[in-house]
């Protein structure tokens, strides 16, 4: 008990120190530069340069902790994981690109690769769709707003957690004893046997999907619906005097006016795809031809602790997200030129 | 069916107060109502069978679905009846006595026998003649009696076999085994721990930052900008082995054996949110009217009181919105608490507490969904009590 | 006492010239109005003086010092924006206080100067209120009155009435025109596309066209004296009628400009004949609309109690002396 209370009192009193240093830093930094550059005794032109120095110097105290963090977190390790990947697994030897020919050879590297292509066609196309599907149909009833919010719950539940969920539902006893599992359940009450869907290859690849796929259709659906709200109602009223049904409606005036939104939603799911972990750790951990890259790389870095293999792994990983990243800027670009 | 889609229009429609097109379409608003009823359905009943189940009695639990938890459950149970030690002699009679629940109470007998093959032989408060002499006869309360007018001498006690009704319970002992006996209590301190600060420091670091990048004028802004953009989408791991390295190396100096502090995830976690956390933060603080900056600065405010006076109160639900999300994303983060805070029993945060309860108690379910419960419910109601602000996140998040 | 001089301000954004070469003076306790066309760079034009731009040629004074890169805080001017800019976290006592608070002054110091203002401009009920919670012509007052507070040696005014309505525009005309006179010492730059604002409010106006300078003076200076075809026909409302061809010729000009005011109905000798095409009757004058087979009608203002009927034919004529003739640059011709 002790312990814990040492360690509560340790929380407290990092925020409060965090705080207090950054109070300190931006506030103290700020002062110093007012103080060492002040403009209150000279006049005219010795003043005016000293504001004008004053002002050049300013934003990068604004920046130098964030700009500090990046760096150290998330700009060097990049260099340095693809250094990484250049030598052995103690990190001393260098072996050229030997650990990316032996992942290319490597079965389980082949599996995680074909496992991560179908999670990347399969999991962001049905948690668009499904969130598209849900914020049209939403958007039309009056408790669309409480069902949304239902849908939208996953999104707020860990990794970890949805898989104790979906384990749940998906749990197997043998044939003849009573069925706990929800979806054994169903099969055996619809008169045929029941799985152990956990270990069937391929398709426990699908049931793991789903878990993925019920936590970011409520983000798709949120974004979707948002967008659909913005169409402005005057074109779909004057398609529908043009004499289109309903689903011309939806397919030829809708779709095309927040098809930007989709691949934007679309794009941002395939990310989180990308670096998919918790679930497949927590449920098969990779057993059973469920095997992806993120699980596979930390098997190596914290299993095996071979860093070079780890590394080239996380490498693969960061290769896939690049064009994304670089489409990416380039809208954030675009978009500080219009404004 | 006619009649109620006739009926559909004078349902009050979704707050938008857009007309529904899909009104005039018969039949539509019918079948629009049960597909959306099947897909909430579908999103909600994993979560709340999960919910049910941990607030069941754990014996029902496992063997009975948590959809029939109101219902009454059927089981068959054994017991052994006592030697002939146990005997008591009242007037001439003897008797064995005693429940073949022992001190459980909260089920029925309705039917015992004395083979495995016909449990249900005799329906409870009937008698049953026994080889050893005499007859038994079961309760529903399950109090048996055993009686014989010869005196008992079995050494060995036969058995009884029985089909009991549970009725439905709903406890919270589960909970209560897995906050104390799992140290699942413990992990759920552990994530306090780690996600308050790691929430609360990202903030003033990236409010700053995002200010000067939205309001301030200096060489290579733009590039900031792109490069904060392409960080965003940065894996995890990529960090992963540079840092424990260098964490390594840092304890190493200080003679500590590994790098494994909350220190380390607090700041690792502050890392891993400033992306998002400028990017947001940036987009929303260049929405502000331009004007309210000029004339503050006409004012005599600096670009440092203009923040503190104007920007961070202006930006509060920005703020709100990043909050939630970095608390939601640390609480819910099994891999950057792995690698930077071990996996010892002491120090796990709950999702890890959570993998290894799958591990080593794969089967049972008692623990589990009250072990996931406990974990899933902090942000549950953060994401319900917030989710304006959540909402409004995302939207300035992505759409943007 | 505060005194500007513009000498050669040219502002860029890249490659766009927004101000060019413009040379103005605006001495001490003026009412200077600067009017133009959309885009012609009037708000650019007070945001350099501001400060909120820096200007990237020629130089800017203020009583004797340049002040190119000088703070716009301590350039000792207040500006009243379009959209106010009104702090919408702080009441309107902080609103007006913000300013003193950062100058260090003393509590008693704000508290006066505030009520004062609040006072001269029957802000006092709503001291305590949010921006968000006053209208619009009161949210204009506060932000004159946060302006007044700092007792600026320059008031600078973009378009500061343009969100009200007509009712509230003309009272706070009034109070703006009462405001120059108490503070008399204080020099005021205002931006308008408003005729009216300008004429009744400017001791001198400027007028811009394509970040150039056309002509400055006071107001009756460009009503009768316009430099420029352009000015001609930018001062003055309805605008000046332009004649070329034959009947300008026989003025010796490339371009005749007659202001409706100045035409009447005559059919004495050289009068010009052309047809009623549409009539707007405003009660007090009626001003009729008539093609003379150019391509805009031209327009002559009539007596309110006048009657025409359109299309039937209609003789017009300039009174004597009231022509303006100009050449090919559009440059008036003397004498
Ligand atoms: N930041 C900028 N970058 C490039 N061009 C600009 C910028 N700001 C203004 N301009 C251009 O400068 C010109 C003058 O703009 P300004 O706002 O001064 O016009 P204005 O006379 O105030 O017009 P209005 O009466 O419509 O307010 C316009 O053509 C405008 O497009
Ligand atoms: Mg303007």
């Amino acid at each position: 008990m002790d312990d814990v209370l040492q360690q509560l009192v340790g929380a407290i009193l990092a925020i409060v120190i965090a705080l207090a240093a950054c109070v300190a830093y931006f506030w103290g930094t700020n002062w110093l530069l007012d103080r060492v550059l002040s403009s209150g005794s000279s006049s005219g032109d010795a003043m005016t340069k000293r504001d004008n120095l004053r002002s050049s110097i300013r934003p990068w105290l604004f920046l130098f902790p964030a700009l500090l963090f990046l760096s150290v977190y998330l700009i060097y390790p990049v260099f340095e994981t693809v250094r990484l990947s250049l030598f052995d697994g103690s990190g001393r030897t260098f072996v050229g690109f030997g650990n990316y020919a032996w992942a290319l050879g490597d079965p389980n590297f082949q599996r995680s690769v074909l496992n991560n292509v179908l999670w990347l066609i399969i999991v962001p196309s049905m948690a668009t769709g499904f969130g598209l599907v849900i914020a049209v149909l939403a958007d039309r009833l009056w408790w669309g707003n409480i069902a949304k919010s239902l849908v939208f719950m996953p999104m707020a539940i860990s990794f970890v957690g949805a898989s104790v969920i979906w384990r749940f539902v998906y749990d197997y006893r043998g044939e003849g004893d009573l069925q706990i599992g929800l979806l054994n359940a169903i099969v055996t009450g619809l008169g045929f046997p029941p799985q152990a869907w956990i270990t069937m290859p391929f398709w426990n690849s699908i049931f793991l999907m789903v878990i993925l796929i019920w936590i970011q259709t409520g983000f798709a659906m949120v974004i979707l619906s948002a967008a659909l709200r913005g169409i402005p109602e005057e074109t779909l009223e004057a398609a529908r005097i043009d004499g289109a049904n309903d689903f011309r409606i939806f397919f030829d005036i809708m779709i095309p006016q927040i098809w930007g939104t989709i691949v934007v939603v679309w794009t941002t799911i395939t990310i989180v795809v990308l670096k998919v972990f918790d679930i497949i750790f927590a449920m098969t951990n990779g057993q059973w031809d469920t095997e992806v890259l993120a699980n596979l790389m930390f098997k190596w870095m914290f299993v095996n602790f071979d860093y070079g293999r780890g590394s080239a792994i996380a490498v693969v990983i960061m290769l896939a997200v690049l064009p994304i990243m670089i489409w990416n800027i380039r809208r954030a670009n675009a978009e500080q030129g219009t404004r | 069916m006619t009649t109620a889609v006739e009926q559909a229009p004078a349902i009050p429609r979704a707050s938008t107060g857009r007309p529904s097109w899909l009104a005039g379409l018969t039949l539509g608003r019918a079948l629009t109502h049960l597909a959306l009823l099947v897909l909430v359905l579908i999103w909600t009943l994993p979560t709340a069978g999960l919910l049910i189940s941990s607030l069941r009695d754990k014996d029902q639990l496992a063997v009975s679905g948590w959809w029939t938890a109101l219902t009454t459950s059927e089981t068959q149970g054994v017991t052994r009846i006592g030697t002939a030690e146990a005997q008591v002699e009242e007037g001439g009679r003897y008797f064995i006595r005693g429940n073949v629940f022992g001190t459980d109470t909260n089920k029925t007998v309705t039917a015992f026998g004395l083979s495995n093959a016909a449990p249900g032989a005799e329906p409870a408060g009937g008698s049953v003649e026994m080889t050893d002499g005499g007859a038994i006869t079961v309760q529903a309360d399950g109090a048996f009696e055993w009686a014989s007018d010869a005196p008992f001498a079995h050494t060995r006690g036969p058995r009884i076999f029985y089909v009991s009704a549970i009725a439905p319970r709903f406890t919270i002992d589960n909970y209560i085994e897995v906050l104390t006996a799992s140290g699942v209590g413990r992990s759920f301190i552990n994530s306090f721990t780690v996600t308050i600060p790691a929430t609360i420091i990202p903030i003033l670091i990236a409010a700053f930052a995002a200010y000067a990048l939205a309001w301030m004028r200096f060489p290579f802004r733009g590039l900031i900008v792109a490069l904060v953009v392409g960080l965003l989408v940065v894996p995890l791991q990529m960090s992963l082995i540079p840092l424990l390295s260098l964490y390594n190396d840092i304890a190493k100096l200080f003679g500590a054996t590994d790098g494994k502090t909350y220190l380390g995830v607090w700041l690792a976690h502050t890392a891993f949110g400033l992306p998002l956390a400028i990017y947001l933060l940036r987009n929303y603080m260049a929405g502000l009217p331009r004007e309210i900056m000029e004339s503050a600065r006409i004012d005599g405010a600096s670009h440092f009181k203009i923040f503190t006076t104007m920007v961070l109160p202006l930006s509060f639900p920005a703020l709100a919105s990043f909050s939630i999300f970095q608390f939601l994303w640390v609480w819910n983060d099994l891999l950057v608490a792995m690698v930077f805070l071990g996996a010892q029993q002491d120090k796990l945060v709950l999702t890890g507490k959570l993998v290894s309860l799958l591990g080593s108690r794969g089967n049972n379910w008692e623990i589990l969904t009250a072990g996931a419960f406990v974990t899933i419910v902090v942000p549950l109601i953060v994401f319900f009590a917030l989710q304006r602000y959540f909402v409004r996140g995302l939207l300035a998040g992505s759409v943007k | 006492m505060s005194h500007l001089k513009l000498t050669d301000v040219s502002k860029d954004y890249g490659h766009v010239q927004v101000l060019k070469h413009i040379n103005l003076d605006i001495v001490s306790g003026e009412f200077m109005v600067f009017v133009g066309p959309s885009g012609s760079g009037k708000s650019t034009l007070l945001r350099t003086i501001a400060g909120l731009e820096t200007i990237t040629g020629g130089t800017l004074e203020i009583d004797g010092e340049v002040v190119n890169h000088r703070a716009p805080s301590k350039r000792g001017i207040a500006m009243v924006f379009q959209s106010y800019a009104l702090y919408p976290h702080m009441n309107v006592f902080d609103n007006m206080a913000y300013a003193l608070k950062i100058a260090n002054e003393s509590k008693d110091e704000i508290k006066r100067k505030v009520e004062a203002a609040a006072e001269t401009l029957q802000l006092s009920k709503y001291l305590k209120r949010l921006p968000g919670q006053l209208s619009g012509g009161q949210r204009q007052r506060v932000a004159i009155g946060r302006a007044i507070v700092r007792d600026p040696k320059v008031f600078l005014f973009d378009e500061p009435l343009s969100n009200l309505d007509a009712a509230l525009r003309v009272a706070t005309r009034l109070q703006i025109a009462k405001l120059h006179q108490e503070m008399s010492k204080s020099t005021m730059i205002y931006v308008t596309h408003d005729q009216v604002e300008a004429m009744t409010l400017a001791d001198r106006i400027c007028v811009l066209r394509d970040g150039m300078l056309e002509q400055v003076g006071t107001p009756m200076e460009l009503y009768e004296n316009p430099q420029s075809l352009f000015v001609a026909g930018f001062i003055g409302s309805p605008k000046m009628n332009f004649f070329n061809g034959a009947i300008a010729g026989k003025y010796g000009a490339e371009t005749l400009g007659v202001r409706p005011e100045h035409l009447e109905i005559s059919d004495r000798e050289g009068s010009w004949s052309g047809k009623v095409i549409h009539q707007e009757n405003l009660g007090s004058d009626n001003f009729i609309y008539i093609d003379m087979g150019g391509e805009e009608p031209v327009v002559v203002r009539a007596d309110g109690a006048s009657h025409y009927t359109t299309g039937a034919p209609i003789s017009i004529a300039p009174m004597a002396n009231k022509t303006y003739r100009f050449d090919k640059a559009g440059k008036p011709i003397k004498g």
